[in-house]
C-alpha cells in the first residue's frame, strides 16, 4: 500500500466522504481518514438517527389522535429500548452504506486519528492507527472535514456530567425516556429533541436566551411554531439567561434570569444544545499556522486555508452547520482542486427542523431583507385553508414568501407545517435558477397537495391569492 | 463515465458554436472518432473523441451558440458497454432521510443528471441567449442588451451577478466608453428609433464571424491610436519580373500573382525594418522574429486572414502555392485556427475592385497593416517630362503605440524599393 495520494480527506462525515467520492470520480487517488465511524456525526449521531427517533415519536403521538380520523386502537405503548435500537440500526445501516461506497470508488479508508505535520507542499498526515502504530500519508491536497461537536460551557454547568446532563450524544441513547426534561437552546437540535421526548410524553421545557425560539428563522415562523409546540404541551422560557445548571441526586436544577427576575427549574434530565464548536484541536493546526477564528478554520471561496495545499470544508469550516452544506462545499472544493469546478453559483442553503410541526426555510428572512435595504413584497398562506392539509388533519402552519419588490426575485421562503422539509427544495431550486414571481406563478402545482400553499403564498405577495 | 468537454481550438478561443453532432446517444465511439463539428469565429473544426465508450447523453443541442470552452458537451459511459446497469448502491444521501431504505434496493448509481441535461440544452438553444429569468428582467429594467453580457453561470448562462457587473460599470468613476475596457460593440439605438420602418428590411442574425469582426474592429478602431501613411509606387518593373517568373514556372503550373510579390516584398521589408514587425503589449514591445504575414481573404459572410509564416524565408513560388491553398480552404471554412491566428503583420488588397487607395483597420496585436490599391496607368512626372507608368498606391496603417511615423515611413521606403526593383528581394 502506497502512502502517496492526490487527495487525503480527514474525517468521513457527509463533508468528507462525499468529497472523497467526488475526488475519486475525478480520477484522483484518494484516501479518507476516520477516527470513529464512517458517516460522521450526521449518519451516526445527528441527522439520520434523530430522524428515526422523531418518526417513532410522531407515530406514537398520532396514535393518541386516532379519534380525529375515526379510528381507535387499544393499548398505546412504546418500548423505549426498541425505539433507540431502531435508531441505532438505521445509523449502522447507513454507515455500512458509506463503507460500501468507499470500496466501490476505490477510496482507501484509514482507521485512525489524523494529525497534520509540515510536509513538502501540502502538509503530510500522520495517522495514529486504531489497529496500533502510525502511518504517514502524503498528498498533493489535504482536505480537513473533521466536523464539530456540541458546544459546552462548563463554568455554568452547561456540560455533560455522564448521567443527568446530556449533549445530543447522550440524548440519543438513554436507557429510559425522562419524565421531565429541560432543553437549553432552541435551535434545530434542541427543538428536535424537545419534540421527540414530548411526543413520548415527557414534560419538556425549552430555555432560549434570545427573545424567540428557532432564532435563525423568520420571526413570524418562530411565532407560529411556538404556538404549535405549546399546543403540544411544550413549555418555553425565551429571553432567559441560564446562570447555572447542576445535577442533584434526583435530577437537575437550573437557574435562569428573565428580565432581571431569577427563577429555578427542576427536572429529571437536561440537554445542552447551545451551539457547535469546530473540531480544530489535536490536528497540529497551530504548528502549521492555520488561521482559526472562533473555533472554525478560516477558508476562502473554494475551501482553501491560508496554508498551501490545505483545505477545510463542512462544520469545521463554519456555519451553517448542516450536512448538505458540508457535502456541497466538499464537492466544490475538490472540483476546484481538480480544475474542473463549474461556475461558482451562490446557491442558497436550505435549513430544516424536523419537529412536529416541521420548519423549513431558504434565503433571507423578511427582517434580513429589510436590513439589507431592500423593499420587499411578502406573501403568506396558512395551511388552515389548504385542502390537502385539512384532509390530512395537518392544518397547523404557514408558508411565507419574500420577494425583492424592485426585481421580483424570490429572496426568501419560510415554512412551518407538515412535511415542509420535503417541499422547501422547490423554493431552493427557484432561487438557484433565479426565478421571479412570474415563473413561480406560471408553475402548475398539483392538486390536492400541501405544496399548493407555496403557490398561493407567491400569489399573495402580488395581491393575487385565490383561496383567501 | 466521462464528460466530453468543449475543446479549445486555439489558445484564444473562449466559446464556439456546436454546429453538428456526428454521433447520437447509444453510439459506441473510440478514441479518434470524429463526434462533432464546432464552429469558431473563423473555422469549422472536427472534435475527436479522446476516450472510448458509449454516448450516454448529448448535453448541448446542435446549433447551440456560445458554448464555453471546457463546458461538458457530451457524456460517455466508461466501460464501452451499453449504459451500465444500475449497480447496488447504498442510500447515503445524508439529508434525504430515508432511514428504512435498504442499501441494496436504492437505485441508479451514476445516472446523475443524464436525463435532465438534454432538456436544458434544448431550452438554451431555443432561446438563443441563455439567461436566468431574473437576469432577463434586470436587463430589461436597465436597458442592457443581453447579447452584450458575458454569462458566468453554467454553460455561459447570464445570471444576476453578470448584470450587476454590467450595470455597475457606467456608475463607476469614469463612465466613458473607453473605461469599459474590452467592451463589446457599442449598443446603438434600434433601427426603428433611427427612422427605419419595421418590415422595410430583411434581418440576418449575427453569426459568430460577424460578431467577432464587429467586436474586434470596434475595439481596434476605438482603442488603438492609428494613423495612415500613403505612398505611390510604380510597378512596371514588378510586372515585367512577374511575367519572367511565371514563364520560368510554367512547367510547374504555379502562377505568381502581384499580391504574392507584395507579400514577399512586405516580408522582406519587415526583416529590414524589424521595428515595424512588432506588437504593443502592456508588458512591453514584442519584436517578432519572423514576418508572419496575414493576408485578408474575403469569404462568404465575412473575411479571414490566413497567414504565410516566416514569409521572409520563402520564395515567391512557395508563397504563391501556399496562398492558393490557404485561400481555397478559407473559403470552405476549413482553416485550422493556427493557420489564421497569430500573424505579425497584415496585407489587405482591394486592387482587383479598382480601389485606388484605402486605410485598413489594424488587426490587433499587429503593429501595422498594409492596404494595397489597384495598379493603374497614371501620368507621372519624370524630371520635367510627363510620362505614363503603372502606379499602385499603398497605405500603411500604424499602431502609434509601437510603430511611430518615422518607422512606418522607413518601412514604406524599403517596401517601395523592393517593388520598384524586385531584384533587391534576392539580396
Ligand atoms: C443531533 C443532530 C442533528 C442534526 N440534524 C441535522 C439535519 O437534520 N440536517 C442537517 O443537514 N444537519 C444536521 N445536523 C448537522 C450535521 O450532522 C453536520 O452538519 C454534519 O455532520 C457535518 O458534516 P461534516 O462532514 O462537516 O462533519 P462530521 O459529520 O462531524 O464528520 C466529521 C468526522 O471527522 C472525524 N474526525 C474528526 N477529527 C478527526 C481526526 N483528527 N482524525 C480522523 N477523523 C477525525 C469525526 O470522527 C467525524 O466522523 C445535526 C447534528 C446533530 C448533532
Amino acid at each position: 500500500m502506497s502512502d502517496a495520494f492526490d487527495v487525503v480527506v480527514i474525517g468521513a462525515g457527509p463533508g468528507g466522504y462525499v468529497t472523497a467520492i467526488r475526488a475519486s470520480q475525478l480520477g484522483l487517488k484518494t484516501a479518507v481518514v476516520e477516527r470513529e465511524a464512517l458517516g460522521g456525526v450526521c449518519l451516526n449521531w445527528g441527522c439520520i438517527p434523530t430522524k428515526a427517533l422523531l418518526k417513532s415519536g410522531e407515530v406514537y403521538e398520532q396514535l393518541g389522535h386516532l379519534g380525529d380520523y375515526g379510528l381507535s386502537v387499544e393499548g398505546r405503548a412504546y418500548d423505549f429500548t426498541k425505539v433507540i435500537e431502531r435508531s441505532r440500526g438505521v445509523a449502522k445501516q447507513l454507515s455500512a452504506g458509506v463503507a460500501f461506497l468507499m470500496k466501490k470508488h476505490k477510496i482507501e479508508v484509514v482507521d485512525g486519528a489524523a494529525k497534520l505535520e509540515k510536509g513538502q507542499g501540502a502538509p503530510s498526515v500522520a495517522v495514529s492507527l486504531k489497529a496500533g502504530g502510525t502511518r504517514t500519508l502524503t498528498a498533493k491536497s489535504v482536505i480537513l472535514a473533521t466536523g464539530a461537536r456540541a458546544k459546552v460551557i462548563p463554568a455554568i454547568g452547561l456540560a455533560p456530567d455522564g448521567d443527568r446532563i446530556w449533549t445530543y450524544r447522550e440524548a440519543m441513547v438513554p436507557k429510559t425516556a425522562p419524565k421531565s426534561l429541560l432543553v437549553v437552546g432552541s435551535g434545530a437540535i434542541g427543538i428536535e429533541f424537545a419534540s421527540f421526548y414530548r411526543a413520548l410524553g415527557s414534560e419538556v421545557t425549552v430555555i432560549e436566551a434570545l427573545p424567540r425560539i428557532l432564532p435563525v428563522e423568520d420571526a413570524e415562523i418562530s411565532d407560529v411554531a411556538l404556538k404549535a409546540y405549546k399546543k403540544r404541551g411544550l413549555k418555553f422560557h425565551v429571553g432567559a439567561k441560564v446562570t447555572k445548571l447542576a445535577a442533584t441526586k434526583t435530577g437537575v436544577t437550573l437557574t435562569l434570569e428573565t428580565d432581571g427576575k431569577t427563577e429555578t427549574l427542576e427536572a429529571e434530565r437536561a440537554i445542552v444544545a447551545v451551539g457547535i464548536d469546530g473540531n480544530v484541536e489535536d490536528l497540529g493546526l497551530e504548528a502549521l499556522g492555520v488561521k482559526i477564528d472562533r473555533g472554525h478554520v478560516v477558508t476562502g471561496a473554494h475551501g482553501e486555508t491560508n496554508v498551501p495545499g490545505l483545505y477545510a470544508i463542512g462544520d469545521v469550516a463554519g456555519p451553517p452547520w448542516l450536512a448538505h452544506k458540508a457535502s456541497h462545499e466538499g464537492v466544490h472544493c475538490v472540483e476546484h482542486i481538480a480544475g474542473v469546478a463549474g461556475p461558482d453559483i451562490a446557491a442558497p442553503i436550505p435549513g430544516c427542523t424536523y419537529a412536529t410541526p416541521q420548519v423549513a426555510s431558504v434565503g433571507l428572512t423578511e427582517a434580513q431583507a429589510k436590513d439589507a435595504g431592500l423593499t420587499v413584497k411578502v406573501g403568506r398562506f396558512p395551511f388552515r385553508v389548504n385542502g390537502k392539509a385539512i384532509a390530512a388533519g395537518e392544518t397547523e402552519g404557514l408558508v411565507k414568501t419574500v420577494f425583492d419588490a424592485a426585481t421580483g426575485a424570490l429572496i426568501g421562503a419560510h415554512m412551518v407545517g407538515g412535511e415542509v422539509t420535503e417541499m422547501i427544495q422547490g423554493f431552493a431550486l427557484a432561487m438557484t435558477l433565479e426565478a421571479t414571481e412570474a415563473e413561480l406563478m406560471a408553475t402548475v402545482f398539483p392538486h390536492p397537495t400541501m405544496s399548493e400553499a407555496m403557490h398561493e403564498a407567491v400569489l399573495d405577495a402580488f395581491g393575487k391569492v385565490l383561496h383567501l | 463515465m466521462t464528460d466530453v468537454l468543449m475543446p479549445a481550438l486555439s489558445p484564444t478561443m473562449e466559446e464556439g458554436v456546436l454546429a453538428k453532432w456526428l454521433v447520437k446517444v447509444g453510439d459506441t465511439v473510440k478514441s479518434g472518432d470524429v463526434i462533432a463539428e464546432i464552429e469558431t469565429d473563423k473555422a469549422t473544426m472536427e472534435v475527436e473523441a479522446v476516450d472510448e465508450g458509449v454516448v450516454e447523453a448529448l448535453l448541448v443541442a446542435e446549433g447551440t451558440e456560445g458554448v464555453k470552452v471546457n463546458a461538458p458537451i457530451a457524456r460517455l459511459s466508461g466501460e464501452g458497454g451499453a449504459a451500465a446497469p444500475p449497480q447496488p448502491a447504498a442510500k447515503t444521501a445524508p439529508t434525504a432521510s430515508a432511514p428504512t431504505a435498504e442499501p441494496e434496493k436504492v437505485a441508479p448509481p451514476q445516472s446523475e443528471a443524464v436525463p435532465a441535461a438534454p432538456v436544458r440544452a434544448v431550452t438554451e438553444g431555443a432561446s438563443r441567449i441563455a439567461a436566468s429569468p431574473l437576469a432577463r428582467r434586470l436587463a430589461a429594467q436597465k436597458g442592457i442588451d443581453l447579447a452584450t453580457v458575458k454569462g458566468s453561470g453554467p454553460h455561459g448562462r447570464v445570471i444576476r451577478r453578470d448584470l450587476d457587473a454590467a450595470a455597475g460599470a457606467p456608475a463607476s468613476a469614469m463612465p466613458t466608453a473607453a473605461s469599459a475596457g474590452a467592451a463589446p460593440a457599442r449598443q446603438v439605438l434600434s433601427l426603428e428609433q433611427m427612422g427605419i420602418a419595421p418590415g422595410s428590411y430583411d434581418l440576418t442574425p449575427l453569426d459568430m464571424m460577424r460578431k467577432v469582426v464587429a467586436r474586434r474592429m470596434t475595439e481596434s478602431f476605438r482603442d488603438v491610436p492609428h494613423f495612415p501613411l500613403s505612398i505611390d509606387i510604380e510597378i512596371d518593373t514588378l510586372l515585367t519580373a512577374r511575367v519572367a517568373i511565371n514563364a520560368a514556372l510554367e512547367a510547374s503550373g504555379v502562377k505568381v500573382s502581384v499580391n504574392d510579390l507584395v507579400i514577399k516584398a512586405a516580408a522582406m521589408a519587415l526583416k529590414a525594418v524589424p521595428d515595424a514587425n512588432a506588437s504593443y503589449s502592456p508588458e512591453g514591445i514584442a519584436r517578432h522574429h519572423h514576418a508572419d504575414v496575414a493576408v485578408a481573404v474575403a469569404i462568404d459572410g465575412g473575411l479571414i486572414t490566413p497567414i504565410i509564416r516566416s514569409a521572409e524565408t520563402k520564395g515567391v513560388s512557395a508563397i504563391a502555392v501556399e496562398m492558393k491553398d490557404l485561400a481555397a480552404r478559407a473559403r470552405a471554412r476549413k482553416l485550422k485556427p493556427e493557420e489564421f491566428q497569430g500573424g505579425t503583420f497584415s496585407v489587405s488588397n482591394l486592387g482587383m475592385f479598382g480601389i485606388k487607395s484605402f486605410a485598413s483597420i489594424i488587426n490587433e496585436p499587429q503593429g501595422a497593416i498594409l492596404s494595397v490599391g489597384a495598379g493603374e496607368k497614371r501620368p507621372v512626372a519624370r524630371g520635367d517630362v510627363l510620362a505614363i507608368a503603372t502606379v499602385m498606391s499603398v497605405t500603411l496603417t500604424c499602431d502609434h503605440r509601437v510603430v511611430d511615423g518615422a518607422i512606418g515611413a522607413r518601412w514604406l521606403q524599403v517596401f517601395k524599393g523592393m517593388i520598384d526593383n524586385p531584384v533587391i528581394m534576392l539580396a
